[in-house]
């Protein structure tokens, strides 16, 4: 994935005159127990060696990626009067989280040929490879991903809402969900002109569990019979508290 | 305020988790039951996996038959021995059923299956004691208030079974497969739905093993203690489920909703309690029931798959 990227990079045109400089407001999120979400600043400026050429216009695109993982699709279906879930597709890889923000509507800012070569779009960072000989129409299951995750938040498509002033500043917000999951996030750059790449920076935001939140998860995988002990001993404790302090009460 | 919770990976209202705590505490406070029937289906509502549900859940029981357990232990209502007997059933029911559940897990049924197991165990359960709560009310009603005379317990096909046993606090000489088997059934529920499965020992108590009403609460939690530790602890070795900050948030709620519950539950009859219960148990039933039954607004879910 990441040398496909670096890939892409040596792939861009060699003149390319406007370069992206960039900034993110953070580069580590740390969820606390009483994390809410977080919103992550993203700007930067375009930096030319000669004058800007005065058509087509420029345009950004901006796109914040969360971990990949495996995942299963299932589709319920009625069987003696009971819906369960029969039919399943399993994707080797989609982001939990993949939010784009753009100058403009996106596919007209970014033709399809570089889509597929850049992966921007929603469809692009899912990958549904062979997954037709899993399920009959398996593309009605990529599509219920979309929807669902779109419905949830996790993906995301905000056309026109980065500005860019001048052809040279530009900025977005992009707001990270409360039910974040850990790992890096691709924070990807791209300037584009006419629907071609003409420069593409990246960031990573390293979200990691922070305090309580994350001793509890360690203990939980890495000592999971004290862990289990534990909780049973704070149980035990909390029942007779409350046996003992109402007991107190009615005294 | 929003609280992330560390195992589920969501955020949720603690304030929110406090309240559903101190419901179900009320609840089985009243009643003498866990309340996990009802903490489970709650916690699904509100969006947690179904898996850290049911494991957080029998977590969340452990305390408050604690509570319970020792509240009875002044009244020596507590048969210790059948206790004992029950909990080495329980652990082989409770063993099998997280092996059922993580089965189920990976077939992509677990879902189905627990809610079939409610509906059925809920449904039947329920039905059974409305019927009897109901014929106890008019009966009551008939009679000028004066409850029928009973004998202490007895006697069914369960006392001519092989390697009987004395249960001196219950006072019954009886073989020990019965409890053993409504041990390990109640211990396999406790399994797979998360439940302490109150509501099944205590009817199979009294009109299975035909022990005494008195002792039949406090020797259920004392049982329910054990099956539903142990079924915490492996969960939490197994599938890494139990959200301790879901449970603490859970158990706070719930021990003190449990002491107003009980002092509610001393106001009423007996019989008014049974009812009560049992439309409550009815209406979970029929609540999943028709989750299954009708046409979901989404036919499609997603289920991430943990690299191994």
């Amino acid at each position: 994935m990441r040398w496909l990227a670096a890939l892409c990079l040596l792939a861009l045109p060699a003149a390319a005159n406007e370069q992206i400089v960039a900034g993110l407001s953070q580069s580590r999120v740390a969820i606390t127990a009483n994390f809410d979400g977080s919103e992550i600043l993203i700007y930067g400026a375009v930096k030319r060696e000669e004058p800007a050429p005065a058509a087509p216009p420029l345009q950004v695109i901006i796109t914040v990626e969360g971990p990949e993982a495996p995942l299963v699709i299932r589709r319920k279906e009625r069987v003696a009067g009971i819906w369960l879930n029969r039919d399943s597709v399993r994707i080797s890889a989609a982001p939990s989280f993949y939010a784009i923000a753009t100058t403009g509507p996106l596919d007209e800012i970014l033709s399809a040929t570089e889509d597929l070569r850049y992966d921007v779009s929603i469809p692009q960072v899912i990958r549904a490879v062979g997954i037709s000989a899993e399920a009959e129409n398996s593309q009605d299951f990529v599509e219920a991903l979309i929807r669902i995750r779109r419905e949830e938040n996790s993906y995301r498509l905000a056309e026109r809402s980065v500005s860019l002033v001048d052809e040279t500043l530009f900025r977005t917000d992009v707001v990270l969900p409360a039910n974040l999951t850990e790992g890096d996030y691709q924070v990807r750059m791209f300037l584009t002109r006419g629907g071609k790449v003409i420069d593409m920076q990246d960031r990573v935001i390293g979200v990691r569990k922070a305090g309580l939140e994350r001793f509890l998860y360690a203990m939980a995988h890495e000592q999971p019979l004290l862990y289990g002990l534990v909780s049973l001993l704070l149980a035990a404790i909390a029942g007779w508290a409350a046996s003992a302090g109402f007991k107190l009460l009615r005294r | 305020m929003q609280l992330y919770l560390p195992i589920a990976e969501v955020s949720v209202n603690a304030f929110l988790l406090l309240g559903l705590g101190g419901i179900v505490g009320f609840l089985s406070g009243m009643f003498g039951v866990g309340g996990g029937f009802l903490i489970t289906p709650l916690l699904l509502f509100i969006g947690v996996p179904p898996g850290v549900a049911v494991a957080t859940g029998a977590n969340q029981v452990v305390a408050s038959s604690i509570s319970g357990v020792l509240a009875q232990l002044k009244r020596k209502a507590v048969d210790f021995r059948m206790g004992m007997v029950l909990m080495i059933g329980g652990l082989v029911g409770s063993w099998a059923g997280v092996w059922v559940f993580s089965w189920m897990t990976e077939l992509g049924q677990v879902d189905l299956f627990v809610q079939l197991s409610y509906v059925l165990f809920l449904g039947l359960i329920g039905a059974m004691m409305f019927v009897e709560s109901a014929r106890a009310l008019l009966r009551a009603r008939r009679h000028g208030g004066a409850a029928p005379v009973r004998r202490s317990h007895i006697h069914t096909w369960v006392h001519g079974l092989p390697l009987k046993m004395k249960f001196r606090a219950s006072g019954l000489y009886i073989s020990v497969l019965p409890p053993l088997g409504v041990g390990a059934l109640v211990g396999f529920l406790a399994g797979i739905m998360g439940v302490g499965g109150g509501f099944i020992l205590v009817p199979a108590m009294i009109y299975i093993l035909g022990m005494p009403t008195k002792v039949v609460i406090g020797t259920s939690l004392f049982q329910i203690i054990f099956v539903t530790g142990f079924t915490t602890v492996v969960h939490a070795v197994n599938s890494h489920t139990v959200d301790m900050m879901l449970a603490l948030l859970l158990i706070a709620g719930g021990v003190v909703g449990a002491q107003l519950g009980t002092q509610v539950g001393v106001k009423l009859k007996a019989e008014q309690l049974r009812i009560l219960l049992a439309l409550l148990v009815l209406f979970v039933a029929i609540k999943i029931a028709l989750d299954l039954l009708l046409q979901p607004a989404e036919l499609f879910s997603v289920t991430p798959l943990v690299l191994p």
